[in-house]
Order: structure tokens, then sequence, then C-alpha cells
């Protein structure tokens, strides 16, 4: 047999029919749906008379339109109570399992599945969330499907799909302190800006991306959709199998060993060919933010910020220009120093345990400066209650942060957390599209370690500097 | 879904490039429960101001631009979320077909699931279309799916790729998911081979 990547190899395994010139019946394992991206999908089944075919891989949250206040404080504007109503009523009508709000298995969709172990390797996993390729950390197939889509999963446990094809990014050597995988990540989106993997499954590999942790394997499969790519996965290896084992959803006692021992089948074979490589050297990497509108637009943080002169197209002149305009910024200007307003420390890309211990690392024993508003969000109630077993929360509550119940939070800003016009953010979020946090907000994303310094300085700072004193 | 055979139109400049789907619809539009109605909050923030008036200086609210079906975008139109509220505030405002040298792939898939035509097209053409529209807004366009051909002013022509399943789809007016439930003998067998 020919040898075959990762991607290949979960491909293959899914292909229910292939007809001549159609796309692929494409089998998928598991779909998580949330509030936002479902409400027509379920109408769509409902005028058809269809049911869903397989409740049983079919999994519920609430975590977009959610307040992120104490209950006490909620304030959910009637479309979002509808929505979250609605939610609710669809999955008791066509029995789906929901993690309500308030719930203790609550939490944002790409951060409770893995949590949970419900994302598992080798897997197809969708859900109506571009950032589904997080779950492809574990070497699952992950993606974000349209509501259209959606009704396709629920209705037949199929997606009609064609092939994608394969960019290898390879991430050698070794990252230096202050220096995470959100940092290799920026780095790739600037390298091959936001439609650079276009029509490619990205697999990540390397010496850099074997060192990491899984949750810093989301954060970097997390954004692949910022470079492009629907899907970015991860071979599976031992740090894999240890985060998942005993996790509640996985295979116990002797199922677990045989699951191993299938799950470690799953690296791409030697000499397979990938349709297009990119290297990146871990050891150059420093912490990088973006300075524009998308997140192809950022730089290492010691950098000055380019000029017209940088981009030779006239359309990518014409997008710098718009995005400056934006951002009010001044071409050419370094941005350490840049004063900000506020700092927002979660979502699905960098919420999680490791995350926080980082963003509370700097915070320890320091004050958030005047003037800036810190909001932390963990990502999941487990989450929550890990950080707070920890004392995290009175570390960040000590400094002068607020301390947020789980949810999108400021990520996407429909949910009563959102930037102010005109107000500058440092955010470990994943798009700083205008307007993105808040209409009028302007969006530097970063690592926790160069937000939570920002939030101490009151200004973008090299997160090292706090780091050595 | 609406059938697509040939679109005559004139057409919307828009000549940025990376127009996100948070541009077509911000995050804070998507609390509906509904496809329809999402026309007006198409470019919500670049196409009103402050008070909620129309914005004069965005092109959608130009007199010309009124009853187009066409628009015209810079590369990787369409990137970021997977919101097909992108797609439905395009279709609701009245756009059949978005040319462009490039879409993002969600945003691809999920027009085609909704009537609305990508037209990717060379960075020569696009050029010679955008200037053609820009110098005259009342230039028509016609584009032609049987054919895979799009024609502008003074005989430039140019075909467009398009996968065979979508483009029978789009012609025949069928929806996908049709298509899918046909296959449930063989996804019953698929599962029992699993387990």
């Amino acid at each position: 047999m020919e040898p075959r990547t990762l991607f290949q190899k979960v491909w293959d395994e899914h292909v229910v029919v292939q007809e001549p010139d159609r796309p692929a019946v494409l089998y998928i394992d598991l779909q998580l749906i949330h509030e936002v991206t479902s409400p027509q999908a379920f109408t769509g089944l409902r005028e058809r008379g269809l049911k869903v075919r397989r409740p049983d891989k079919t999994i519920a949250t609430m975590d977009h339109s959610t307040p992120t206040l104490p209950k006490a404080l909620w304030v959910i504007d009637d479309q979002a109570k509808a929505q979250l109503a609605q939610l609710e009523s669809n999955c008791k009508e066509f029995g789906v399992e929901l993690f309500p709000l308030g719930d203790s298995r609550n939490g944002i969709v790409h951060v409770i599945g893995p949590e949970r172990g419900f994302t598992q390797p080798g897997k197809t996993i969708v859900c109506g969330d571009s950032h589904t390729s997080t779950h492809g950390a574990f070497g699952a197939l992950a993606f974000g499907i349209g509501t259209s889509e959606v009704e396709h999963v629920l209705a037949t446990q199929c997606l009609l799909q064609r092939k994608a094809k394969t960019l290898e990014v390879r991430v050698e050597g070794q990252l230096m302190p202050g220096v995470t995988a959100k940092d290799i990540i920026l780095a790739l989106c600037a390298e091959i800006g936001t439609g650079g993997g276009t029509g490619h499954v990205i697999e990540f590999n390397g010496s850099a991306i074997r060192g990491l942790d899984m949750e810093g394997r989301m954060t970097v499969c997390n954004m692949s959709i910022e470079a492009g790519a629907r899907a970015g996965m991860i071979g599976p290896d031992e740090t894999t199998f240890e985060y998942l084992k005993g996790r509640e959803r996985v295979p116990q006692g002797a199922d677990w060993d045989a699951a191993v021992e299938r799950w470690s089948q799953l690296c791409t074979d030697e000499g397979a060919k990938f349709d297009k490589t990119v290297i990146i050297d871990a050891n150059k990497l420093e912490p990088m933010i973006t300075y524009g509108t998308n997140p192809g637009m950022g730089m290492q943080i010691s950098e000055p910020m380019p000029t017209l002169e940088s981009f030779d197209d006239f359309s990518q002149q014409a997008a710098f220009e718009k995005a400056m305009l934006y951002m009010d910024l001044e071409p050419g200007q370094p941005l350490l120093g840049k004063k900000i307003d506020v700092v927002f420390i979660g979502s699905c890309t960098n919420s999680r345990i490791s995350d926080l211990r980082m963003a509370a690392g700097v915070f320890s024993g320091r004050k958030v400066a005047d003037g800036v508003r810190t909001l932390v969000g963990p990502g999941s109630h487990d989450i929550k209650k890990q950080a707070e077993s920890e004392g995290l929360d009175q570390i960040f509550k000590e400094a002068g942060a607020e301390w947020r119940e789980p949810g999108c939070s400021m990520c996407i800003a429909m949910n009563g957390d959102n930037l102010e016009p005109g107000q500058y953010a440092v955010s470990t979020s994943n798009r700083n599209f205008e307007g993105r946090q808040g209409k009028g907000g302007r969006t530097f994303l970063a690592s926790p370690l160069t937000a939570a310094a920002a939030a101490i300085t009151g200004a973008v700072t090299d997160p090292r500097s706090l780091l050595l004193s | 879904m609406a059938k697509f055979t040939t679109l005559t139109s004139h057409a919307v400049p828009l000549p940025a490039e990376n127009v996100d789907t948070d541009q077509i619809i911000p995050a804070r539009f998507l609390k509906v429960t509904d496809k329809h109605g999402l026309g007006d909050s198409l470019f919500c923030d670049w196409r009103y101001l402050k008070d909620g008036s129309d914005n004069p200086d965005f092109v959608l609210n130009e007199a010309a631009s009124q009853g187009a079906q066409i628009l015209i975008a810079g590369n990787n139109f369409g990137s970021g979320s997977s919101r097909e509220h992108a797609p439905w505030a395009l279709v609701g405002w009245g756009f059949r077909a978005i040319i462009s040298t490039g879409f993002a792939d969600i945003f691809k898939s999920n027009s085609l699931k909704n009537g609305l035509l990508p037209v990717e097209v060379s960075a020569d053409v696009y050029k010679a279309l955008m200037e053609a529209v820009q110098l005259d807004r009342s230039t028509r366009i016609t584009i032609d799916l049987p054919t895979q051909s799009v024609t502008g002013l003074d005989g430039l022509e140019a075909t467009f790729p398009i996968d065979a399943f979508s483009k029978h789809c789009l012609l025949e007016g069928i929806d996908q998911l049709g298509y899918l439930l046909s296959f449930d003998e063989q996804i019953t067998s698929y599962e029992q081979q699993r387990t």
C-alpha cells in the first residue's frame, strides 16, 4: 500500500460511498452543536419530518450568546433567550444530550469536547463553528460546517465532501522562554496569510509540536482556520494518550488498550507526500502580536509595524492602509508601549488551565494597570473549578482582573462582553477582524503571557521583560 | 433551493481583500432562529452610520447598486467564521453571484447550498471586470452556469471552475440533503460494519 498521510488515513476510514464525479459521502463520528448555528437546522428536520439519525453521536452546549457574569447579574436579551430556549427544546424533542447554561459540564464547545473525552484520535468531528479545527490536535479530522451541513449530519450522520489537499507545517526546534503555542500559530498566519491554507488540511509536525502539551496543540490547531485551512491535525502520541486516559467518554479497561493500539497507527507514513510544506524555525520565534484587522497581519512583538513599501502588491497595500486606518496606527512605528484599554484572556483558543496558569504567573504579586479592564474567562466549569482549587482566581482578583464564568465572552461580543468603539485590546482570542470584539473595537491578538503583561503595564509589552524580573 | 442557470445584471464593486464573515454580517445579528430577513444587516458596520442612517460613502448605498445581483470583491472573500448567515444575508439583499479571485472554503460551501454562485476568476479577469464596473456602474455582466462562463464588456469572456455535482445541484435547484438521504442503506451497512 502507498504510504499515506494522517489525513488520508482518517479520510479513507470514513468514506461510505464514493461515486465518480460526485463528492464522497463521509461518515461523521461526532457532531457538536451550539445555540447560534443550529436552530435553522432543526427547523429543517422538522419541515421534512426527519429525525436525528444518531443522537448518541451528537452533543450540544450553550456558549456563544451566554452571559459570563454570575447568575444573579445575568442580562440576556430576548433574542438570545429565544435562541437558548430553542436549543433546549430542540435537544429535548430530538433526544440530543445538552450541557445547558449553568450546568456543571457546560463550557465552550471546543473546550468541553476534549475535556470530557468525546474528542478522540481518528474521529471525524464537525460543528457549526469554524474553530472545530481545535479537535485536530488529537489526530481527529475536525472542521467547521455551515447550518445546512449541520442539518445534513443530524439527518444522515454524513456529509458530502471533496477531499482537501494537504499542507505540512513542520515546526522544528525549541521554543524560547516566553514563546508559546499561540506564537507558533500567529507566526504561521503571518507567514502564509489568511488565505494561505485555503483548500488544504494542515498537518502540524516537527519537534516543537511534539514538545507541546495537548492544550498547546489545541491552540495551534484552533487557529488553522485563521490560515485558511478548514482543519489542522497532529498525529496522536503518548502525550495524547496520557491526556485522554480516564476521561469520562473514552474507552476504559481492555477497550482503552485496544483503542491506543489503533490510535498509534494514525501517524503519517514515512514517504507519504504532502501537496505543500512550510517550515518554521521554532528557535527563532519570538512572542507574536497582530497589528491589523486579520490574523495574518502579525509580527514579532519587538518589530516595528510594516510600511506601505513592505508590500509589493497593490491590493495588499490597500488592505494594509485600510487596516491602519481602522486601527488608527502609524505604519513603521513599534507597537511596544502602545497604550491599551482592555485585556481579554479566554476563548476556545486560550482558556484552558495551562493558559490560565501562564497568565496567573505574570499577574502573581502584581496589579493591573490603572484604567485597564481585564477579563479572564475559563473555557469550562471544570477549568474554572480547577483554577479555583489552585488559587488562580485569587491571583486574578487580587491583581484587579474580573474572574468570569465560562463562555465565548469577548471573543465574539454577542453576550454582553464587548469593547467600546475606539478601545484597544490585547486579546488571547483568535480574530482581530474589524468590530469582532465589539463595534469599533480594535484587537491585538497575542498569547496569554503577552496579554497578561499588557494588563500589568497598560501597554503592549514583551512578556519576557516581566518573566525575567 | 432556487435554480441557477444564467444571470445578467449590473454589479456592485467591493475592491477589498479578505472580506471576512464578521464584515458580511457581524456576530450580534446571529441571535436569530430564522434564515430570512438578514439582508438589512448585510455589511452592517460599513453600511450604516452611528445614528443608523445609510453611510453615503459605502458602495451598497449608491443608487447605481440598487437591484444588482452580482458582487465583485477582492481575494479570499468570506474568510473567517462558518456562519451560513453570511450567504443568507447576501442572498437576502438580492445577490445571486459573487465574482472574486478566491473564496474561503466554508463560505464557498455554504454559498453553493443557498443558490449563491461563487465565480472564481483569474487576477486579470477580476481586474478587467472591476475596472469596467467602476468606470460605468451600469455595465452588465452575464454569468452562464451551463457553459461556466462570465462575459463582460468588449467581448471579455472567461470561464470559471465549479465541481460537477454543485453545478448539477444549482442547475436543477436540487438540495443536497435529498441526495444524501438516498444513501440510507449504505450508511446503515457502514455503521453495522464498524460496530
